[in-house]
């Protein structure tokens, strides 16, 4: 396998598509959406057409799509709300390729999930977590009502499970008929200790399954880590025992093929959203969360006061793992041995919303 | 017809016309109209629940108007993005 690879880096100002040999310096191939925040964008890897959420400040947030990432794009017909929804779609969180043929999510502000059976080019809304009858209790994050992580289920299309900020985590296994929460052993370390109890408002941050282990998920909560093996009904803390400097934070990997292994990047707090101490430092876990480990060679260890936002970390699947991540500063990291060792590849950029090896 | 007068972006959604004649009695028919002739300017100035959106301006003349203003034949009816909203 080639040696190279290749990022779409999403920012506040395009779409950057980066290239080069892993671990080390990467080159611009491609910018596109100048002036126009991507907030994501990646690949389906079964098609080998790229996806970009892009949210004109002034026209709006839609999806567009292109085979051929260094040429034209084509503007998708969404998502979009019907009329009776009486909202407007505000920005477009993330993409997932599902496992049906055709089949691509988009979950999207205010908090909802479109789902494409034509490979992205329409979209349809989920009606029956549209429609729940606990939407109205609610709440945004600081980020707003954002439905920000898809989990399909490999080989089983119908089962999926969602996080949304900030109303947990959603699951359904008769492919969006119907849903359900799967919020036990989450505590809300936020809300009044009385309030704790069945909080309808628990902000997950991020969340991922294990592929080769799906009844397995992980989760960056708002305050803590957590680990689900029953496939989201229950999540165990694994956050608050072992090393992490800070309970807080977005971004999250999950290894895909080892699932004891899960790297976060914590912030300091929600009220001082910057890497602790002044250090960059990526944590890993290699024994399912009870300890976790500093990963920090290469990285900025003094003065460094970045953010790294939800979408801006990721795997590159090659073995051994290929990691990436970018922070708000402009700067991209690039690790070709699993976070062993960083190398800033690629300086300078605009503000860094999302990372995603293609 | 109303004459919908279009800068970049929306100009290259219209094929490049930075004048369109447009049928409707009110600017939001004929901003709806537009639309219709240029369905991938769908969502771009209207959103889904069918009004302007917030960053985007409409002038008939001189005159900031919303959408349930009237339009005569050969009103210019000009649609820019807003300096509110931009992407700083």
């Amino acid at each position: 396998m080639s040696d190279q690879v290749e990022l779409l880096v999403g920012t506040g100002k395009g779409l950057f598509v980066l290239r080069g040999e892993r671990g080390g310096a990467m080159a611009i191939a491609a910018r596109h959406f100048p002036g126009v925040t991507v907030e994501y964008a990646t690949r389906d890897p079964r098609t080998g057409v790229y996806y970009a959420s892009v949210t004109d400040a002034h026209f709006g947030p839609r999806v567009w799509m292109t085979k051929d990432v260094e040429g034209e794009w084509e503007q998708t017909a969404g998502p979009a709300f019907p009329e009776d929804a009486g909202e407007a779609v505000e920005r477009i969180w993330v993409i997932v390729p599902g496992e049906g043929e055709g089949v691509v999510w988009a979950g999207v502000a205010p908090a909802a999930l479109f789902r494409s059976d034509d490979g992205g080019r329409t979209w349809e809304l989920n009606r029956a977590l549209w429609d729940h009858p606990s939407r109205k209790d609610w709440q945004p994050g600081a980020g707003g009502m954002c439905l920000h992580s898809i989990c399909p289920w490999p080989g089983e299309p119908d089962k999926l499970a969602l996080g949304i900020s900030a109303a947990g985590v959603w699951l359904t296994e008769d492919g969006g008929g119907s849903w359900r929460r799967g919020v036990k052993g989450i505590v809300a370390r936020y809300l009044p200790e009385d309030a704790q109890g069945d909080a309808p408002d628990l902000c997950v941050h991020n969340m991922y399954r294990a592929p080769v282990k799906p009844e397995r998920l992980w989760m960056q909560f708002h305050g803590g880590v957590y680990r689900s093996d029953d496939a989201g009904e229950t999540w165990n803390d694994v956050g608050s025992a072992g090393g992490l400097p800070s309970d807080f934070g977005f971004p999250m990997v999950i290894d895909p093929k080892d699932p004891s292994k899960a790297w976060v990047i914590p912030l300091t707090a929600d009220i001082d959203r910057v890497t602790p101490d002044g250090k960059l430092r990526v944590f890993e876990t290699a024994d399912e969360g009870d300890t976790w480990t500093a990963r920090s060679k290469g990285l900025p260890q003094n003065d460094t006061y970045v953010t790294i936002l939800r979408q801006a970390f990721c795997n590159d699947g090659r073995d051994p793992l290929g990691l990436y991540f970018g922070d708000k500063s402009g700067t991209v990291y690039g690790s070709a041995d699993a976070g062993a060792t960083w190398t800033a590849v690629a300086e300078r950029l605009p503000t860094i919303v999302s990372v995603r090896a293609s | 017809m109303a004459v919908v007068v279009l800068r970049a972006p929306l100009k290259d959604l219209a094929d490049g016309n930075g004048s369109v004649r447009v049928n409707g009695s009110t600017v939001l028919e004929s901003l709806r109209d537009l639309e219709a002739t240029y369905p991938r300017m769908a969502g771009w100035v209207l959103d889904e629940t069918g009004t302007v959106r917030r960053h985007v301006n409409v002038f008939i003349d001189a005159n900031r108007v919303e959408g349930d203003a009237t339009v005569e034949t050969d009103t210019e009816i000009t649609v820019i993005h807003a300096i509110s909203g931009g992407n700083s």
